[in-house]
């Protein structure tokens, strides 16, 4: 994963849950940082903003941490890659 | 205090279009669910409601006065008429006066409000219709009603999202028991399907992307319905004086906020409001024996109120029936506490207790007897009905078989 997609969606959940970057580390989890579900459908609208991906329900229903949701989003887009039709505007 | 009957009943929704043709739906546990007619569900990731099938405002609505209504308004105002009928109401100058309108709505004439919205936004018009305001206000039910039937008395909405209609219902059962009115018209009516709307529906991720199967473990969320149930309220003793025929008994309301979360349900909140409905009520939990759940089919609500309706019932909660029709008539949000007290009526009145239609497999999560699949016949003395709604506010209804 490039250091680039890990900063970015650290800062994307930071921003999200108006915490300090520095708080938020591929290693935290939703629990540690608070994220409820709520939060959790306001953080994937971000990503799916950020991003211009499409992710779907059942899979975010799996993601339990932040690396979870990081691998998620490079998965897509690696799909998208491939695929440039799957891509959603 | 006076005791409140229910002496008129109305309704339409995708079970029917009148209270007989819902009845026959509910005791047949057919579920109205299907594919989304009203907007192009190609951009979403559902594509099912429980919708008014073929809604046309012909026959109800002469085109002139349909062009100052939004569909929520015109479902309030057909289900009034039908309510106000199988009343056998006349009216008086008096009680023209004497009577209240209490409606429910959550979101209001939001297709209206969608269109002209997309006017200005998408399509870069300089002007919205006029009537965008007068058709997209949440009260627009009860003030076309008042105009309707000619009521002068108390009317106004509540707005309370998927409660709305049980906290229109219990607040107008409290005026009439109180004496604060001689007559309620009561329930709530919702248009939900405009694209703007099922968007955001989609964005929260709750919606099924099939169909509603509240309590199975296989539930993969809500299904958004439409329609409008009405109730007209009076005096038991005043019903009996004119003969009229009564439904059932309304005879408590319980409310209560979680003060916890936006979203996400408390098993406390809930079991607060069960437990008022029944205090007010004079009622024990071991004389309950039918609840219509809120039963949404969510991740989070239907372990969450399997564990108020524990807290509250104790060892009674494995004796009590408990059936979410939203499987059947979907989730009609500021609609959904009239359809369901509309349901929680004919339970008690004909005998037969409403399935969990979509029910597929137990759930340890949610172990109550939620009658899958199949109605029941079963003599129940008292039955309550629960609401509650995102934000936290709950209210429950409790009825008596007369």
């Amino acid at each position: 994963m490039s250091e680039e997609l890990i900063h970015k969606i650290r800062h994307i959940i930071a921003n999200a849950q108006r915490l300090p970057i520095e708080k938020v580390t591929i290693n935290s989890s939703f629990e540690e940082l608070g994220i409820d579900s709520m939060d959790g459908v306001n953080i994937l609208f971000a990503l799916e903003n950020e991003f211009d991906i499409t992710i779907p329900d059942e899979a975010a229903k799996q993601i339990r941490n932040v690396r979870e949701m990081m691998e998620g989003v490079e998965k897509l887009l690696a799909a998208r890659q491939a695929d440039p039709s799957t891509a959603t505007t | 205090m006076r005791r409140v009957a229910i002496t008129g009943m109305g309704a339409i929704c995708a079970l029917g279009r009148t209270v007989e043709e819902a009845a026959r739906s509910l005791a047949a546990g057919r579920s109205a669910i299907g594919p989304i007619q009203a907007a192009n569900c190609g951009a979403l990731r559902f594509a099912n409601g429980a919708e008014v099938a073929g809604y046309s405002h012909q026959p109800y609505f002469d085109d002139k006065r349909a062009d100052f209504m939004d569909r929520f308004a015109q479902f309030a105002v057909i289900a009034a008429r039908e309510a106000v009928a199988d009343a056998g109401i006349v009216w008086t100058p008096r009680l023209q006066e004497r009577t209240a309108i209490i409606t429910g709505s959550c979101v209001g004439g939001q297709s209206t409000e969608d269109a002209g919205f997309w006017e200005v936004y998408k399509l870069g018009q300089g002007r919205v219709h006029p009537l965008t305001i007068p058709k997209t206000m949440a009260n627009a039910g009860a003030s076309h009603i008042s105009m309707e039937f000619g009521i002068t008395g108390p009317s106004y909405t509540i707005s309370t999202a998927c409660s709305s209609a049980s906290h229109a219902i219990g607040q107008a059962f409290q005026m009439v028991r109180s004496g604060a009115a001689d007559m309620a018209l009561t329930g709530g009516s919702e248009a939900p399907f405009s694209f703007g709307i099922l968007k955001a529906w989609e964005a929260m991720r709750v919606v099924s992307p099939e169909t509603c199967r509240p309590f199975s473990k296989d539930r993969t969320g809500m299904v958004l319905g439409e329609g409008g149930a009405m109730f007209v309220l009076e005096p038991l003793e005043a019903a009996r004086a004119r003969g009229a025929r009564v439904h059932a008994e309304i005879c408590g309301v319980g409310m209560s906020s979680d003060a916890s979360h936006i979203t996400q349900p408390s098993a406390e909140g809930a079991a607060r409001a069960m437990r008022w409905a029944m205090d007010d009520a004079q009622l024990a939990p071991e004389q309950i024996g039918y609840i219509n759940a809120h039963g949404t089919a969510t991740q989070a609500n239907d372990p969450t109120e399997t564990r108020a309706i524990r807290m509250v019932f104790g060892e009674h909660a494995n004796r009590l029936a408990v059936s979410s029709t939203k499987s059947m008539h979907g989730h009609a949000l500021g609609a959904a506490g009239a359809l369901e007290a509309l349901a929680t009526v004919l339970a008690l009145r004909d005998g037969i207790l409403p399935p969990t239609a979509n029910y597929s497999a137990p759930d340890p999560a949610c172990d109550l007897d939620v009658v899958p699949n199949v109605a029941r016949r079963a003599e129940v003395e008292y039955a309550l009905s629960n609401s509650f709604a995102f934000g936290g506010l709950n209210a429950v209804l409790a009825f008596r078989k007369v």
